[in-house]
């Protein structure tokens, strides 16, 4: 490891907030790219087994989220 | 009766958008208008200092060339889909192609050369240099043949559309872009006393290659906004 | 050759294959982002001029990489789509450009970040940060006519048209670096002849496009399955997966 402890590391000679900032941007919008087509499928397959359910006369149990 | 030829096609559908927009002679005019009030507009914001209106105006006609040119080229294909003579147009024998490139051609007639022809009094309004009015109409009457080509593609995909006219803005000005880097740098380096050769001759490219891409890409965008 | 492009056309061959690629790529990518973000961050010595600042580099390199790759990948499943009519192929280009936008988003926004201890500035109109604006500018038409559409075949192959006439905004922003003098540094990574960069700081940066590449990879095929079940909803296969899913 470069730096010698926690505060060098995330003050770096005074860049620290323009890297952390820049990293935690980058995070964030990766993670939404990665989380958003994850949960429409989930809800896709919730509301098409709710919809299946219904058909079938199975009458429905649980909440409806 | 036979199908004429098709040159004879193509100078038939060229003369005829010319007699429809001469019938209606505010459609010519209003987008010279427009240039003219827009013009006005620069002095009243930045300040009428005849040396820093110089300095802009290269910048400043070009942008109003091509926002005058954004807002007529809705208008292209709207017209002949409402009536439905663009159906028409998909169905004749002749090459879509040279048919589309009709079209766009008398739309740089009416636009894009008038308002070359004219920019030399708005130029003098702003204080641009004598030596740079060469270049200005010479890159004006390339490039806004360029707008008018990538303009049609942005009209053929958004005619059948009800609200088309924000959109084809948002598809078609980052294609602007490139020529109004080139167009108002040949204005800029005139101005300065230097050669706008390089810059016009860029401008001269890229309408070579718009004559030889865009209407296929406008035909493309018409047979699919036909089928929608 | 030909039995795998036809297979490519199949929802549910498609499906149940990005799902097993899936189980493995998506683990892996997150993996290689980490270890790439803390070696970054953390293990690699500071550059001598710019300080601690250049290590923007490991996320603002490879994002604007994989967001102009992206807009090709775009025009490519575009072109496939208008010639083959192949429908997956015009989800794969719907699907593109958010990820593209998102992409080009992150190269703009870290660039501007860097720009301030560097230069002095949050934003500078050189070329090469003009021409990614212009990209994310491309990539919003490109959804805004999308969505404009209430056809979604037309609507794909009239967003297939507009990203193949884009590109040709592509060779403009490779080449603006050499044609406008500018603040922006000359590309320092050249896979042919030497590159001027240290191999310290080089393999992060390897590592972190490559992590980039496959988180667009992932990225694509995640959306992708969630478009083809939406679209599919009423046919056979997707009732079965329900089925064996509800067991």
């Amino acid at each position: 490891m470069y730096f010698h402890d926690l505060h060098s590391a995330l003050h770096m000679d005074g860049h620290g907030a323009f890297v952390w900032a820049a990293y935690a941007i980058t995070c964030v919008v990766l993670l939404l790219i990665v989380v958003a087509p994850l949960r429409r499928r989930r809800r896709l397959l919730r509301e098409m087994s709710a919809e299946a359910r219904r058909q079938r006369g199975v009458p429905t149990q649980g909440s409806e989220a | 009766m036979s199908a004429p030829s098709l040159p004879a096609f193509c100078l038939r559908l060229v003369r005829r958008q010319l007699v429809l927009a001469v019938r209606r002679p505010v459609e010519i005019l209003n987008p010279l208008l427009f240039f003219a009030m827009v013009v006005a507009l620069f002095p009243l914001g930045l300040g009428p200092d005849p040396k820093s209106l110089a300095s802009f105006a290269a910048g400043t006609l070009w942008i109003i060339a091509l926002l005058s040119n954004l807002l007529t080229s809705d208008t292209i294909f709207r017209g002949d889909y409402d009536d439905g003579s663009l159906e028409q147009l998909l169905l004749a024998p002749q090459p879509l192609y040279f048919s589309v490139l009709a079209y766009l051609g008398a739309h740089w007639l009416l636009t894009g050369v008038s308002l070359a022809l004219i920019s030399p009094l708005f130029a003098l309004m702003l204080n641009l240099p004598l030596e740079a009015l060469p270049a200005l109409v010479a890159s004006l009457l390339l490039g806004s043949g360029v707008m008018s080509l990538v303009g049609g593609v942005g009209a053929a995909l958004t005619v059948g559309l009800k609200r088309g006219g924000m959109l084809i803005s948002l598809l078609i000005l980052p294609l602007y872009m490139p020529v109004l880097i080139f167009g108002s740098a040949a204005v800029r380096a005139a101005a300065q006393g230097f050669p706008a050769g390089p810059q016009l001759a860029i401008l001269g490219a890229m309408f070579c290659l718009a004559i030889a891409l865009a209407p296929l890409a406008t035909a493309a965008g018409l047979r699919i906004s036909i089928d929608a | 050759m030909w039995t795998f492009f036809h297979k490519l056309g199949s929802p549910p061959w498609l499906y149940a294959i990005s799902g097993s690629i899936l189980k493995y790529l998506l683990p892996a990518t997150l993996l290689a982002l980490g270890v790439g973000m803390v070696w970054g961050l953390l293990f690699t010595p500071p550059d001598f001029r710019q300080g601690d600042s250049y290590r923007i580099i490991y996320i603002h390199v490879p994002a604007a990489a994989v967001a102009l790759a992206g807009y090709y990948v775009m025009a490519t499943a575009g072109a496939i789509s208008l010639i083959w009519k192949m429908k997956m192929a015009d989800i794969a280009m719907q699907c593109c450009a958010p990820i593209g936008a998102a992409l080009t988003f992150v190269a703009l926004v870290t660039g501007s970040i860097w720009g301030k201890p560097t230069w002095g500035t949050w934003w500078v109109w050189d070329a090469r940060i003009t021409s990614m604006l212009i990209l994310l500018f491309l990539y919003l038409g490109v959804i805004a006519l999308y969505e404009a559409y209430d056809n979604k075949a037309a609507a794909a192959r009239a967003c297939a048209v507009l990203s193949l006439v884009g590109t040709v905004n592509i060779p403009i922003i490779y080449k603006s670096v050499d044609w406008w003098y500018s603040l922006h540094q000359p590309a320092s990574i050249k896979f042919t002849g030497e590159s001027s960069i240290h191999p310290s700081m080089l393999y992060p940066l390897l590592l972190m496009i490559a992590a980039f590449y496959a988180l667009f990879a992932c990225a694509l095929l995640l959306r992708m399955r969630a478009e083809i079940l939406d679209r599919e909803r009423r046919t056979g296969w997707v009732r079965k997966l329900l089925e064996a899913d509800a067991v």
